[in-house]
């Protein structure tokens, strides 16, 4: 690869053409042969190297889905007209866009940035905060909000201590100074990630309608404007070498493939472009992200209905020594491209310039339909550009059900020892209570700016993020994302839809009506079988979900290849939904506050164990199926508690899911320090289980809430005659210190305050 | 009554501080670095963020910013100045007020609802406080550490200058506990905590940052 690309003559098309005989180094780029044979075909000639840098940067898995397209169609199938309607831009643009009335839209995606963050965590979740912020940008929104749905090995492994606590200042670092409020996420710990950390970032943008910006390159003539920091090495090769190749332990180090970010440029970046939108002066936009330059001007070409031509010369550089390839292969951060109108270039210039941000004119849109890249006067592309951007191979990957996977669900949880007395209730609870995934994750929280733009009504840990869109109305949005792949390691269809139905239910917990889905789908490598099964079940699983539940997948992101040698991660299909309401002053806060309020338990407790953090925590365990998924019952449950908080019946809602009742209970409690008792023997007779299964199984559709006692005849009428079971559990007490299940145990405040809280600071500090 | 709020490349919470001075029923105008100009306001706020990305020292750049150029002599002749979190360490690096605020004792960006007592209630923007009130006000930054040589905090103390003190716990390694300090004069005030992210209901802990923007308004219609 050296050898061809520092070469000092610049290998023109016309030199393409003349010979034909170069070795040229495909397989180093991360092409397969009948790929490389595929762009001679496509080029008539073999490819210049500035070609072939440009295909194998978009032809590598992360850009073409090259593994991933032909599931897709999943999405399509099982898309109604009705889910349809909310949906204002779909999958395919850099990000959805929902209608949430009002004249309001809003755009959120996700997105994985799995494999820099391992080799470089600091800067690896930084950028992909930064990347997720562009996308969203580029739909003509301003971003509103972020999460990050993060996942590590063991908490107690050396490794941990390196990538986590980067992680976490990366995440922090970067989005604290563009502005944006963190409102949510996850922390989850799991072997499995050990080699493979999951660095997953969410953002949420709000529009007026009638501003929806499109990445498309259209009207001869027009000036294609690249604009934001100057064009450096880094990066480069970042998208084929790192995000599509699994790490072999004893390989090369791969750290200069990482980009480094510059928050600062791009908050300006951020103020520059909404000022430029609110001008008019965008024709069409686009964010450079994975595959710069490659991917930002094949893909405006080839969404627009002409050609374009560029001249590379014109960059800024950082690094005056780079060479056309590297350039076109950089992914050096806080950088957009802007299709402009010729007479409002000067505007738009001036826009720039206010913001002292640097804008260069690198070509216009032509009547060809060719992308024509020069360097000092010679060809060095001329290529379709549909080829590059949405040509890409694709892949029907042989899959198959695992074989251990029948074994993996006969070993269920039945056999495991159970704890019988009160005692032994108690201990178990404050052992899942200070468990890794469980736990208080403030420590990860604190490092985030949960309040800036001054509209967040919740953030974590309530069960839902929400934040005001609108000032005058209060109606605004909450998103919530969630997986556990733990079950989607039992069963990645049902492991799927558990992920969708939590972030729904967490959602509607909120008070907010769900409208539309994002997913971040992790995967192993593609190249095997039985990962590809895993992946395709996942898929079915969220978009036949979907369906039932009525709301649409507006995009998302793959990410494959999360394994070290064959040890793929758990499939883990993380699920955002999001939701609206008309005034989010009414959302429903997860904790309660005021004493003498009823505590009521919304739902039916089977004997769900199986793939559980009891099983997990007290056992080591993990085996059988997990909890049954029905979906009818989180609607329905969803339009309670959506109701119950706009009519005021109910003054906190906390979802059940990861360690069950028990968890949630004392979550509910240690909120705001209030006391609780609860009184399980008749729901666990109602339900035909024990008391221990009541606290720590799993099963879903449940929520609890704090009922005032002057609403409660209307809410118990209004369960009744919706035929939501429910079930009165207890009383808000401030006279209890803790939490008190009668007949079984007490437990401190202080005592539950302790194990929840000391666990991460005991590894990391203060 | 005219609040000018700042914006510097990289300024954060620039339009929170302009919600919470129309929350009050101040007229809210916004200024812009670039440009030496106050346009006639009554105060103006230094928004918290990080001012041209505070690569360097923060507020060691801002303090440079054309805008400055009017700001000093107006704060030195008696204009109101509030600096929140940037805005405190551009006081600081303008020397409007003394000391110097350093990364923070644990080393981490750090977002908590924080307590404080207000310690001095006579200045341009507490005198809705009451002296030994305790408050809850959004605390969050990465280099919140309130540091000064020893006469000059012994200094402050005397002469009232120290207008809040964190309660309960001291969260960054601040000297003697100092969130906030004014000058001599008591019109300008910086402080770490964000009182324009507590002025809402159901869009923060509390309304203690309320008082800070009617303390300037009822200075100045008194005045």
């Amino acid at each position: 690869m050296t050898q061809q690309l520092n070469r000092p003559a610049v290998d023109t098309v016309e030199h393409a053409a003349t010979t034909p005989d170069v070795d040229q180094p495909w397989a180093e780029l991360g092409l397969k042969a009948d790929e490389y044979a595929n762009i001679r075909e496509i080029v008539g000639r073999r490819p210049t190297s500035a070609e072939l840098a440009m295909y194998s940067v978009m032809w590598s898995e992360h850009c073409s889905y090259k593994s991933s397209k032909v599931h897709f169609k999943l999405w399509g199938e099982n898309t109604t007209d009705e889910m349809r309607e909310k949906l204002l831009v779909g999958i395919g643009e850099n990000a959805g866009v929902v209608d949430i009335g009002e004249g309001w839209a809003v755009t959120f995606k996700a997105e994985s940035h799995n494999h820099p963050s391992y080799v470089e965590p600091y800067q690896g979740a930084a950028t992909g905060v930064g990347g997720i912020v562009r996308d969203i940008m580029s739909m003509g929104a301003r971003p509103i909000a972020v999460m990050d749905p993060l996942r590590f090995g063991n908490l107690h492994h050396p490794d941990t201590q390196r990538v986590l606590p980067g992680v976490v200042a990366g995440v922090g670092g970067y989005g604290n100074c563009l502005g944006l409020p963190n409102i949510g996420g996850e922390v989850v710990f799991d072997d499995c990630y050990q080699g493979n950390p999951l660095v997953n970032a969410l953002c949420v943008g709000a529009m007026r309608t009638s501003d929806i910006h499109l990445a498309k390159a259209s009207g001869v003539g027009n000036k294609v404007v690249l604009f934001g920091a100057k064009t450096g090495g880094d990066g480069i090769g970042g998208v084929s070498v790192l995000a599509s190749e699994t790490f072999d332990e004893g390989g090369p180090t791969k750290r200069p493939a990482v980009q480094v970010g510059d928050p600062f440029a791009e908050k300006v970046l951020i103020e520059c472009c909404l000022d430029l939108y609110k001008a008019g002066v965008v024709d069409g936009i686009q964010d450079l992200g994975g595959a710069g330059l490659s991917c930002a001007t094949s893909e405006l070409a080839s969404n627009g209905d002409g050609g374009m031509q560029i001249e590379l010369d014109r960059v800024p550089l950082r690094d005056a020594s780079l060479r056309p390839e590297e350039i076109l292969m950089s992914e050096s951060q806080e950088r957009m491209m802007a299709v402009v109108h010729p007479e409002r270039l000067e505007e738009f210039l001036a826009i720039t310039d206010r913001w002292d941000v640097e804008a260069t004119v690198l070509g216009e849109v032509t009547d060809g339909d060719r992308l024509v890249i020069t360097w000092h006067g010679d060809v060095i592309v001329d290529v379709p550009p549909r080829s590059v951007a949405h040509e890409g191979p694709t892949y029907q990957r042989p899959l198959e059900r695992p074989a251990y996977l029948d074994a993996l669900q006969e070993n269920g949880t039945r056999t495991l020892a159970k704890p019988s007395t009160g005692d032994a209730l108690r201990a178990d609870l404050l052992t899942l209570l200070a468990s890794p995934n469980l736990c208080d994750k403030s420590w990860v929280t604190d490092q985030y700016d949960r309040y800036v733009m001054g509209n967040t009504a919740l953030a974590m840990p309530d069960d839902a993020g929400v934040v005001r869109v609108d000032e005058e109305t209060g109606r605004g949005v909450a998103v919530s994302t969630d997986c556990n792949g733990r079950f989607a390691k039992l069963d990645p269809y049902a492991g799927a839809q558990l992920a969708l139905a939590e972030s729904y239910r967490n959602v509607a917990t909120s008070g907010a009506t769900p409208l539309a889905v994002t997913d971040c789908l992790n995967f192993g490598s593609p190249e095997d079988p039985g990962v590809m099964w895993q992946f395709r079940e996942a898929i079915r699983g969220i978009a036949e979900g979907c369906k039932t539940l009525g709301i649409p997948v507006t995009g998302g992101n793959v990410s494959f290849y999360n394994q070290t040698g064959d040890v793929a991660i758990h499939p883990t299909p993380v699920i955002g939904v999001l939701g609206v309401m008309d005034d989010v002053a009414r959302r429903t806060p997860s904790g309660w506050r005021t004493p003498g309020q009823v505590i009521y338990l919304l739902g039916t407790t089977r004997d769900e164990l199986d793939g559980g953090e009891w099983a997990n925590v007290v056992h080591g365990h993990l085996g059988g199926h997990p909890p049954v998924v029905d979906l009818a019952a989180e609607q329905l449950l969803g339009e309670i508690l959506v109701n119950a908080s706009r009519d005021g019946l109910v003054d906190a809602a906390h979802d059940l899911s990861d360690g069950g009742l028990a968890i949630a209970l004392a979550e509910a409690t240690l909120r705001h320090g209030v006391g609780a008792r609860v009184w399980l023997d008749d729901v666990a007779a109602r339900d035909g289980i024990d008391v221990f299964t009541t606290l720590f199984s799993e099963s879903t559709a449940r929520a609890i809430v704090a009922v005032p006692r002057s609403e409660e005849v209307r809410f118990t009428d209004m369960c009744t005659a919706r035929g939501q079971v429910h079930a009165r559990i207890g009383v808000v007490d401030d006279q209890t210190d803790g939490l008190d299940v009668q007949g079984q145990f007490t437990v401190s405040l202080e005592e539950l305050r302790r194990a929840h809280q000391d666990t991460l600071p005991a590894v990391f500090g203060r | 009554m005219k609040v000018g709020v700042v914006t510097f490349p990289g300024s954060l919470d620039d339009r929170d501080a302009l919600r919470a001075v129309r929350a009050v029923g101040a007229e809210p105008v916004s200024l812009w670095h670039g440009d030496a100009d106050l346009k006639g306001v009554d105060a103006v706020i230094l928004p918290g963020g990080f001012s041209y990305g505070d690569y360097l020292r923060c507020g060691a750049i801002a303090r440079f910013a054309p805008v400055m150029d009017a700001l000093v002599p107006a704060a030195q002749g008696g204009l109101p100045v509030l600096g929140i979190c940037n805005g405190f360490q551009v006081l600081c690096e303008s020397h409007l007020l003394p000391g110097a605020l350093i990364r923070n004792d644990h080393r981490k960006f750090n977002c908590v609802d924080q307590r404080l007592v207000v310690e001095n209630a006579s200045t341009a923007w507490t005198s809705d406080f009451e002296a030994g009130q305790e408050i809850t006000i959004v605390l969050k930054n990465g280099e919140g550490g309130y540091v000064a040589d020893e006469a000059t905090l012994d200094r402050l103390e005397g002469e009232g200058q120290v207008v809040f003190r964190y309660a309960a716990s001291n969260p960054n390694g601040s000297y003697r506990d100092i969130a906030g300090v004014t000058n001599e004069r008591g019109n300008v005030v910086g402080l770490m905590p964000h009182p324009e992210h507590c002025i809402e209901d159901g869009y923060g802990p509390s309304l203690d940052g309320l008082p800070f923007f009617t303390s300037v308004l009822r200075q100045a219609v008194s005045a």
